[in-house]
Order: structure tokens, then sequence, then C-alpha cells
């Protein structure tokens, strides 16, 4: 595994030589590299890591939809509570309050290079006002359906994709279902009407409850690491 | 002159043909079809954000449920992603068991998958022979996990316990007399490891009955010789993974190239196809078949003459033993911090992926520090494939969708997730 790992810190290193500046950000984890650029560059990068000699990354593996808006938020503050006493003090509402992210959605791309066995990830900040990033299904042909279920789950629109349906949902379903504001429990539920003779669609009637808060440790083992990109916490 | 016209067809979901619930709307032109347009989504679960709303552990018995024949090496790529975030060394043992049930889990899904693949295009006597084989493997879960299918074995940090000394037999009952009772525990009377042997020395022979069905059959290459043929390059465009790219010629397995658990120290080739049609990919996976038993033999050895622990011994991440939690009150408090609120890894991003029998599935996992994934999102290898089903039935006849259907070897359990 060591010259797995090798090979991508000379990956990070090329990434930070070819594509320093205008706005790309190479960042790295253990044996994974992590590319992050503006939305406006994709296209160009997108076919240099395909088609440049030193990336050769044939496969794109993956693509992923992520919603931001309430990273490192908790739902129990844990370090006034141990303070004063056993109150439980979750408060399902915290997590959901807070300001609005400026960068709330991003769109995740893992690719592959089989010749040169090598990974790599590619995310772009998407605007949250109108979620658009051009499409790299003319790139690589497997983000077609991969696209769709981003754009289904989280309504991230692709610029020049050839047929942006929804995909993972329910034929005239409503929302987006993996957006961090769309309730588990789901907005309509379903039953079959005898009355009606059909199947109708209700508000739910599930009250929604919470097993276990979110609760955000300081971990000391982790406590390095975790000081560089802990948010406010709940000191 | 009578106007003939293109149609539209509905095939599925409820089609047996369809391995579940596939929709697929085809355009025809007469039986040739113009426009495959698959319908996915009916077996829609929210695996991902459900695990959102949970601690790490709670999640694993989901991954069993997504791709359901290969229910191990779904955990297999989840643990080893949270196991990347947190940073920890698993045990040489565990990785052993979990190369040997990977193993397992491979000849399950490729017994499943050459039996309703055959029964598609016709062959009925190799779905009985298959599920035969299945049983035995099914046991050897349940002998260590205690289910049959959803195990949730695999645990962060290693495996959930060692594997048993004893294999449980079959017991006297009035529907079949004492002879076949003692002869259906023949094999049934040393460890769990002794019955995987004896399967493992058995298999090759029954992969050549297999064969003796179908490799040659007439009819079997007539319905998936020059079917679905794709490319290297197509392939790689697409994002095929596992047999559907190595049977297109190219040799990519991330066992060999991106060695995880002990992959790197057992012996065992890749096969590789040559045409990227149906039959190569059959030829693949059976060979296949022959590959994971070797594998399985040289982890039974290994296994055999090396005991250890199984799972870490942080009990930050696994729990500890029931015995220290008699009379550690450090112990129980670890217990109930780690079955009530689970550990929360370091704010990060990892993705892991194993080469699971139907291709790479892989999880990437955002964490934000909390005791729950801030997103999880699981790769699944069907979810590519059958986005080439327009491509890979285009010209072909109806009958053809069925053996190119059969050749993804597609669970709705993973590709809807």
């Amino acid at each position: 595994m060591n010259e797995y790992a090798e090979r991508h810190r000379q990956l990070a290193d090329t990434l930070r030589q070819r594509f320093a500046g205008n706005g790309c950000e190479v960042i790295e984890g253990p044996a994974e590299v992590t590319l992050v650029i503006p939305a406006a560059e994709l296209i160009r990068v997108a076919t240099e890591l395909r088609d440049g000699e030193a990336f050769r990354f044939e496969e794109l593996i993956d693509v992923c939809g992520v919603d931001y808006s309430q990273y490192g938020r908790d739902q129990w503050a844990t370090g006034t509570e141990t303070a004063c006493g056993f109150g439980r003090g979750i408060d399902v509402e915290a997590a959901a309050a807070g300001e609005e992210r400026e960068r709330r959605f991003a769109a995740v791309y893992h690719l592959l290079s089989v010749s040169r066995n090598q990974r790599l990830r590619l995310r772009v900040f998407v605007d949250s006002e109108h979620p658009l990033v051009d499409s790299v299904v003319g790139i690589w042909n497997s983000a077609n359906w991969f696209e769709r279920e981003a754009f289904d789950l989280f309504g991230i629109l692709f610029d020049g994709h050839p047929d942006l349906r929804r995909i993972l949902t329910d034929y005239g379903f409503v929302g987006h279902p993996f957006r961090k504001d769309f309730p588990l429990s789901g907005e309509v539920e379903m039953r079959y009407d005898a009355e009606r003779q059909r199947v109708v669609y209700e508000p739910v009637s599930i009250e929604p409850r919470l097993l276990g808060p979110r609760v955000i440790r300081h971990d000391n083992r982790y406590l390095d690491e975790a000081n560089e990109t802990q948010d406010a916490g709940d000191a | 002159m009578p106007e003939i016209r293109n149609y539209t067809l509905n095939f599925g979901p409820q089609h047996p043909a369809a391995h579940g619930v596939l929709r697929l709307v085809l355009e025809m032109d007469g039986e040739v079809i113009e426009r495959a347009d698959p319908h996915i989504g009916l077996l829609h679960r929210a695996t991902e954000k459900l695990a959102e709303s949970k601690p790490y552990n709670q999640s694993i018995p989901y991954m069993d449920r997504l791709d359901y024949v290969s229910m191990m090496c779904n955990e297999h790529g989840y643990v080893m992603a949270i196991e990347k975030l947190l940073g920890v060394e698993v045990p040489e043992r565990a990785r052993y068991i979990r190369t040997l049930f990977d193993e397992i889990t491979r000849i399950l899904n490729h017994l499943m998958w050459l039996g309703t693949h055959a029964l598609d295009v016709g062959a009925m006597t190799v779905f009985l022979y298959a599920f035969r084989e299945r049983e035995d493997l099914m046991d050897c879960y349940e002998a260590v996990s205690g289910a049959r299918m959803h195990a949730a074995y695999y645990r962060v940090g290693g495996v959930y316990r060692d594997l048993p000394d004893e294999m449980p037999r079959y017991e006297a009952n009035g529907f079949r007399s004492e002879q076949e009772i003692a002869q259906r525990n023949e094999a049934r009377q040393g460890s769990l490891l002794d019955f995987i042997d004896d399967f493992a020395n058995r298999f090759p022979g029954l992969v050549d009955e297999y064969e003796t069905l179908l490799t040659d059959n007439r009819i079997w290459k007539q319905r998936t010789v020059g079917i679905g043929v794709v490319s290297p390059e197509r392939a790689l465009q697409m994002g095929f993974t596992g047999p559907m790219l190595r049977g297109s010629g190219v040799e990519w397995d991330l066992r060999k190239k991106q060695p995880y658990a002990a992959y790197d120290r057992v012996d065992f080739d890749i096969p590789v196809g040559v045409n990227g049609d149906c039959y190569d990919r059959y030829l693949v996976r059976v060979e296949e078949l022959r590959q994971s038993t070797r594998i399985i033999k040289q982890c039974v050895q290994w296994l055999r003459d090396n005991p250890g622990p199984v799972i870490v011994q942080d009990h930050k991440v696994a729990p500890p033993s029931r015995a220290q939690m008699k009379d550690d009150m450090e112990s129980l408090i670890h217990h109930f911090k780690l079955f009530t609120e689970g550990y929360c890894p370091p704010p990060g991003e990892a993705y892991a992926a194993v080469e699971a029998p139907k291709g790479e599935f892989g999880c990437y996992i955002i964490s934000d520090g909390a005791n729950k994934p801030y997103r999880l999102k699981i790769r699944a290898p069907g979810f590519a494939h059958l986005a080439a089903m327009d491509e890979m039935v285009k010209g072909h006849m109806l009958a053809d969708v069925v053996a190119v259907i059969g050749t993804m070897d597609v669970v709705f359990g993973e590709i809807d997730r």
C-alpha cells in the first residue's frame, strides 16, 4: 500500500503545479487526493484530467451531490450541559437553525485511472441560489445517470445534460429529498381510499422523533486535526 | 400494404426476467430494439439519508440489504470507509476472516447469477444445482453470524466474533430418515473451517458440472455469443467495473491493484475476457468461482494456524467483552457510550472501495466530527452497468434484452438504494 500512497502524494504535487491559482485547491488525505475547483473551470480541468499524460482518469466512478448547509452543527450542547448537570439538553431544532452557508451545494466526482492505478476526488461548489454546474457527460458517459441522481436528490442542475429527468424518486415526486431541510419521513404519505376507490396522497401523519442526538465530541485523539477544521463549536 | 410503425413495449416491473423491479420502456421496430429506457427507483429506500440519522454502527445492517445477494461485501466497503476515517488498523485474523467471507459471498453471488441467468435464457437445471450449493454457503453465514443472509457480521475494527469451533448439525425429525440425517451431517462433524474446507474441495467438481451443462451447450452459445458486445474503451467510458469490465478484456481487479484485507497475501489469478460479449462475461464469472475457491482454501489454512483477536481492542470503537463489563466500571461505561452514542470520527472524508462480486462497491463518507455520518454515498456497481442498457441492447432482438439483463447481474437493492 505504501507505493500506492506514494503515487498519490506525487499526484497531489503534480496537481498543485498544474492547477495552482485560479481558485483550485488540493487537499491530501491518507492515500487520497481531493481537488477543489471553481464551477467555471470544471470542463477544462475534467478534460485535462482525462487526457493529460500524468492523470489519465479514463473512468468516472461516481458523482455525488452534497448539501453542506448543516455541516458541523449538532443537536446536543455537550460542553454546557456537562457543566450544569444531567439535563439531556437535546435540541432538535438547533441543527436546522443557523445562518445560511454561502457554499451550500457541491458535486463530488470520483475518478479512477485504470492505466496509472490512481484515484482522485474532484469537488465543485455550486451556487446555492441557482445550483447550476456544467455536465461532464461529454467527457465521461457514465456521468449520465449519476448526474440525474444528483439532480433528483439535491436539485443540482447540470447544464448540457442530454436527459435530465428524475431517476430514483416516484413519478410526479415533488422536492429534492436528500437536501438537509427535507424531513426524513417525507412530506406526503399515500394510502388507498376505499370511498374514492383510488390511491390518495396526504401530508404525513408521522411525528418526527429523535432516537439519539447528533453530537460532536472533540475527541482528544483527533484534536490536532479537529482544531483546524472545526467551526465555532459548543465550547 | 399494412402500415408498420415503431411501437413501445413495457417490460416489467412484474416480469420474472427483470430480476426484481426493473421497468424497461422499449421502443421497438418490429422485434428489434431501437431504444431502451430503464426506469429505476421502484425499490428506493433512501438508505443514504437514513444512515445520516443514525450512529455509524447502526447502518451496517442496511448494507446487507443493498445488494442482497452479496451481503458481506457491502458491509466490507462500509466498514472500510469508517476505518479509513478513524485510522483503525484491523487485526490480522480479522483480515483473513473478511477475505474468506468476501470470497464465500462472491461464490454465493455468482451462483445466484449463474442460476438465474441460465434460467432466463432457458436452462432449468443449473438453477437447481446452483441453489443446492448456495444452501451450504448460507449455512456458513448462519454459523458465524446467526443469520443466513443479512449477517451484519463485519464491524468497524474487525468482525463481530471469531469463527465457531462447532458447525451446527441437522437434528432428527419426522421427515427424514436417520440415515439421511447422518449423511447430511457428515461434513458437519468438525468446526466451521472444516466444513468450508470440505466445501472448497467439493466445489471445483460442481463447477465442472455447471460447465458441462452450459459452456459447450449449443443453445447457450447461440443466446450469448456476440450479444451485448462492449469494447474496452466503451466499458471504461461507461464506468464498468468488475466482471463487466474484465469481460471486455481490461485487466482490472481491486483485489490485485489496490489490495485490501488479506488479498495481497493470497495467491489467485484474474480471468479476463476477449470479445466483451455475454459469453465471455459468463466465462469470466465461472473462472472467478474457481479462483474464489483457491482463495478460500488458503484462508482456511491460515486461519487454522493463526489464532488471535478478531476485532481491535480499542473500546472507543469496539465493545468490550461481556466478562470485562461484569467487573470493570470503565468497560461498562465504554459499552454504554458505544451503544447509545457511538463514536465520533474526526472531520474529513473518505472513500473506500471493495471488489464486490458485481464490480466496484464504494462508500464515500463525509464526517463533520459527529457520531453520525454527515453524508454517505454508496457507489453501486450495478447502477453504472444498468445505465449502459440502452447502448448494449440497441439493434438486438427482444429476447436478447433478457440475456443482457442476466449478464449485467443487476440487483435492485443496490441500484435503487
